[in-house]
């Protein structure tokens, strides 16, 4: 279909950028100003090529488009790339949210802003990698790959307790990915490839799935991050800027939802039967503690943070429930969090920039102020609590919807989590924004600048349009939902046809 | 073109014939005219190593064997021996600035690298046990005198000796070993030895632990490990660097044919000392350079656990664990040539600085140092896409496939534990406050800095090619 490799393109050009920002050499105001824009100007064309994508895109087709393979490694190790409705997504998510990293930094961000932009670029194209990649090695380069950039990220520019932070990050999610990457080797020469289209045809034996399916769920489970293994990310939200919590909260935790889409389910579908009950289990208690926690919470990223595990809970919920409803919201739900507790974190970034601090006792009234703020906050509030009209609401009532054909009670205690998470976030809207404005420090705010505004502005507008029209999202993975939720349901009820037999 | 002495072919010693006879001519240059011919010898030397490496490269493929079967050359040595020269070569480039220095302008030093480089040659293409114990002293003697050369200074002169008296240590046990497997087989040739070794043969196995231990102190492997961190403080940077790189690819080459050749029949007997030896090496690599703070010191350390992983690629015992040792030493070698050029550029006001606290800041006062070296150290740790991640993937594919999970599950965990100290060095360049400027690297420093870097960045593009050469290597062992 296309003449060019599009979807490599896309990918490797955030990479060339990181290439001509190292280029631009220099220390004075005027190459940081350089290296702003071309960071700038890199992704918003890396997005432009990445709509391409979208257009080009059959969303009637199940199987992977823009398919690119050449030879990488040798014995069944190749490079091979390529999107369905599952990958797409949250490809055009990664290319959507960047130049809103960028822009949300280019105040707030003042030393070492090439490297920082570096960081930026090819944590990028470490990102999109990750959901094109359809190799199981390729795979894991560009996941782990993730891993360095972020660390620095959240090491160099970071809060004060940013070595602890970046360490924990580091070594949590490297411990879950390394056992991984042993499951990977026993796949491999299980089906003598590490092609991910081939092995999801690939009969896998019961005892391996188990031990697969295991191995990688502790990568996928710190990444997204489960109930218990999630305490990294607090940490890690906390101490690193503005614009790495966006991208770690709408993006890298998405790799966890993505991976099980695209490895644990497909590929294991016995194991993730036999398991769903251990994940609705976790994701229950994710959401309704994770909740209780946020209400406790003094630090507003943190808070947030926490409400981002809790609505994780909803995603490995409803993929583990194994029905097109649960499947397709997680889904979409993987999509609206990433829309809106990015746009969260720009808004506690809004007035760090400002106050230099994001304890929630440090503000109060800000409504009086900044009418603006006030405005943005309370939509993205609303989303997060999963109010009808915006898009939180789609994703938290098909993942309930899809659970509650499966397990009832793990629907029953995950729907408390919708009215905890509206304890947490009005409480936090109302501490931050409502009041009388007493505190002097407060009295000089200033509302959104013109930057601010078309950071959040966007994200809006997408919030509000997916939550009454979700549409588009849902039908460019529904085909590709569709296949996955009739392999899975096949697979399952031959195994069980086969005991009843017996 | 036949040379044959004796009735044996010499084409397949010719690359070593001709660093041999290379290696007097220059010590005859050096002892008559005296040691204003340092800087000259030592250019020599790494000419004669490149042109050795091209004969080596150049000799008929397929395997080939001389002397009766004491001598071997097939894919697999002269993979090996190629990569022990680029060792040798690069070392001797990196030392060009210690043999500057008028109170070590010592010519004997590039003879005795070369000398070393030729054991090395000798033992990886050993096929019976008298050449490997001739290879092995030639390599190890050599060393012992090179670890001691700067003369002045109390620590390496502590480290030779130090080295020499364990070094001897070893021989000895290898040595008994030897002549237990002879006195149970009634042969000391590799093959001879594979076709007598049975599992009911205890005085056998008797001596194959002794071998084993002996070779085990070659590659610095744990429980034989105490002298390396010793040694490679005490001796001069470009020595360790040496000793990093070159004599471990040929012991590590030793160690793969012997136990793949001479003992394929009694797989099991050997398997579960080296799982043991790599476990073990692992875990301390990993756990005891946790505590360093000179960086001389947690590259031993480092080296320690790196020789761990190589050794899960051959407890494997099959093909692909061959493979897989093939390919942590290549990138091992890269990894650690570049390191030791980044610690070999650290200087301050014309000093080496060696503690880890002396990278504070790097990144800030010499940015592309510190990029490069935080690169290396993350490969160091097998993060991908670099090229310690294929080292490690290759190891551990090889382990998976002969059912070892205990060790690749062990392995994987203690690079995770690996990973936190090669991060804390990141951290001190990247997160600290500057400590201070450092000079300007030297031009030789910089190219092998550049070129090692590079290799490890972009390893992914060229691994397809390596890979297949590697495999190559392999099957010419089976």
């Amino acid at each position: 279909m296309t003449t060019w490799p599009i979807l490599s393109v896309t990918t490797f050009l955030p990479l060339v950028g990181a290439l001509i920002v190292y280029l631009s050499r220099g220390d004075d105001e005027a190459a940081k100003r350089n290296s702003r824009w071309i960071a700038l100007w890199t992704t918003l064309i890396t997005f432009a090529v990445s709509v391409i994508l979208v257009m080009r895109f059959d969303p009637n087709n199940p199987d992977f488009q823009f398919v690119e393979k050449a030879n990488w490694l040798a014995a069944g190790i190749t490079y091979h790339m390529g999107v369905d409705g599952i990958s797409l997504p949250l490809v055009i998510l990664t290319t959507a949210v960047m130049p809103f990293c960028i822009i949300a930094s280019w105040k707030a961000i003042t030393n070492r802003v090439r490297e920082y932009m570096m960081a930026f670029l090819i944590l990028e194209t470490l990102m999109i990698g990750t959901f094109s990649a359809l190799d199981l090695v390729l795979f894991y380069l560009f996941f782990e790959g993730g891993l360095i950039p972020m660390f620095l990220i959240i090491g160099v520019w970071g809060g004060p307790r940013r070595v602890y932070a970046s360490f924990k990050f580091f070594l949590y999610t490297l411990l879950g990915s390394v056992l991984m990457l042993l499951a990977i080797m026993a796949l491999y020469w299980n089906g003598g490839t590490t092609d991910i289209p081939t092995l999801m045809h690939t009969a896998v034996p019961r005892s391996l799935q188990t031990w697969a399916w295991l191995a990688f769920f502790a990568s996928f489970a710190v990444k997204m991050p489960m109930w218990p293994v999630h305490t990294w990310l607090p940490d890690a939200h906390v101490e690193a800027p503005t614009a790495g919590s966006v991208v770690l909260a709408a993006i890298l935790l998405k790799m966890g939802g993505y991976g099980f889409l695209r490895f644990s389910l497909p590929m294991f579908p016995l194991a993730s039967h036999d398991f769903a009950p251990f994940v609705f289990t976790l994701s229950a208690i994710a959401i309704i503690y994770t909740s209780l926690v946020a209400l406790m919470q003094e630090d507003m990223k943190k808070l947030i943070a926490y409400s981002s595990v809790a609505h994780m809970g909803f995603v490995t919920m409803g993929i583990f429930a194994g029905t097109m409803q649960g499947v397709a919201g997680g889904m979409f739900q993987m999509i609206s969090h990433g829309i809106v507790s990015g746009a969260l974190f720009l808004c506690v970034g809004v007035v760090y920039d400002r106050l230099h601090t994001r304890e929630i006792a440090a503000y109060g009234g800000l409504v009086n102020r900044m009418p603006l703020y006030a405005m943005t906050f309370m939509i993205f509030t609303m989303a997060n609590v999963g109010l009808p009209g915006t898009s939180g609401f789609v994703g938290e009532f098909m993942t309930l919807l899809g659970t509650f054909k499966v397990s009832i009670p793990t629907a029953f205690f995950a729907t408390f989590g919708v009215i905890l998470s509206a304890g947490y976030a009005l409480w936090l809207y109302r501490k931050v924004v409502f009041g009388a404005l007493v505190k002097p420090s407060l009295a000089s705010m200033k509302d959104l600048t013109l930057r601010e505004c078309v950071t959040l502005f966007p994200m809006i507008a997408l919030t509000i349009l997916f939550g009454v029209w979700p549409k588009p999202v849902l039908d460019m993975s529904a085909a590709s939902v569709q296949q996955l939720v009739n392999n899975y349901n096949t697979a399952v009820t031959a195994v069980k046809a086969a005991a009843l037999l017996q | 073109m036949s040379f044959t002495t004796a009735g044996y072919q010499l084409a397949p010693v010719l690359p070593e014939l001709v660093l041999a006879i290379g290696a007097m001519a220059l010590l005859m240059l050096g002892a008559y005219r005296g040691q204003g011919t340092t800087s000259a010898v030592t250019s020599l030397a790494v000419l004669l190593l490149v042109v050795v490496g091209v004969l080596e490269y150049m000799l008929p493929a397929g395997k080939q064997v001389t002397f009766g079967g004491s001598f071997i050359v097939d894919d697999f040595a002269r993979f090996m021996k190629i990569l022990a020269l680029i060792g040798s070569a690069v070392t001797l480039i990196l030392s060009t600035e210690f043999l500057a220095d008028p109170s070590r302008r010592i010519f004997e030093y590039a003879i005795l690298v070369l000398l070393s480089t030729l054991g090395m040659m000798v033992l990886i293409s050993a096929g019976d046990l008298i050449s490997l114990y001739l290879g092995l002293e030639l390599m190890s003697l050599a060393l012992y005198v090179v670890a001691a050369s700067n003369r002045d200074n109390a620590k390496s002169t502590e480290a030779g000796l130090k080295y020499f008296v364990l070094g001897a240590l070893s021989s000895g046990m290898l040595l008994y070993g030897a002549s237990l497997i002879y006195g149970f087989t009634g042969t000391v040739s590799f093959t001879g030895i594979a076709a007598a070794a049975t599992m009911s043969n205890v005085g056998l196995v008797f001596g194959l632990v002794f071998l084993l231990a002996g070779l085990c102190f070659k590659v610095s492997a744990v429980p034989f490990h105490m002298w390396t961190p010793d040694v490679y403080e005490g001796a001069p940077t470009p020595v360790t660097a040496f000793f990093a790189s070159a004599p471990k690819v040929a012991a590590l080459a030793v160690f793969t044919r012997v136990t793949l050749t001479a003992f394929p029949g009694i797989v099991s007997q050997w398997q579960q000392i080296l799982v043991f030896v790599s476990i073990a090496s692992m875990a301390l690599g990993s756990f005891a350079a946790i505590g360093q703070t000179n960086i001389k010191r947690l590259m031993a350390y480092s080296s320690i656990g790196h020789m761990g992983f190589a050794l899960v690629g051959l407890a494997s015992g099959t093909v692909e664990g061959a493979q897989g040792v093939l390919m942590y030493i290549v990138i091992y070698v890269a990894m650690t040539l570049g390191s030791f050029s980044i610690i070999l550029a650290m200087k301050r006001n014309g000093q080496a600085v060696e503690q880890i606290s002396d990278f504070a800041g790097l990144s800030r006062t010499n940015p592309l140092l510190a990029f490069m070296f935080a690169m290396l150290l993350f490969s160091l740790a097998g993060i991908p896409p670099l090229a310690g991640f294929f080292a490690k993937w290759y190891v551990f594919v090889a382990a998976i496939k002969a059912n070892l999970f205990t060790l690749a599950v062990i392995g994987v965990l203690s690079s995770v534990v690996g990973a936190y100290y090669y991060l804390a060095i990141v951290k001190t360049m990247y997160f600290d406050e500057p400590a201070g400027q450092v000079d300007p690297v030297r031009v030789e420093v910089k190219t092998v800095l550049a070129v090692a870097g590079v290799f490890n960045i972009l390893f992914a593009l060229i691994a397809g090619p390596v890979v297949s050469v590697a495999s190559a290597a392999a099957k010419s062992l089976f």
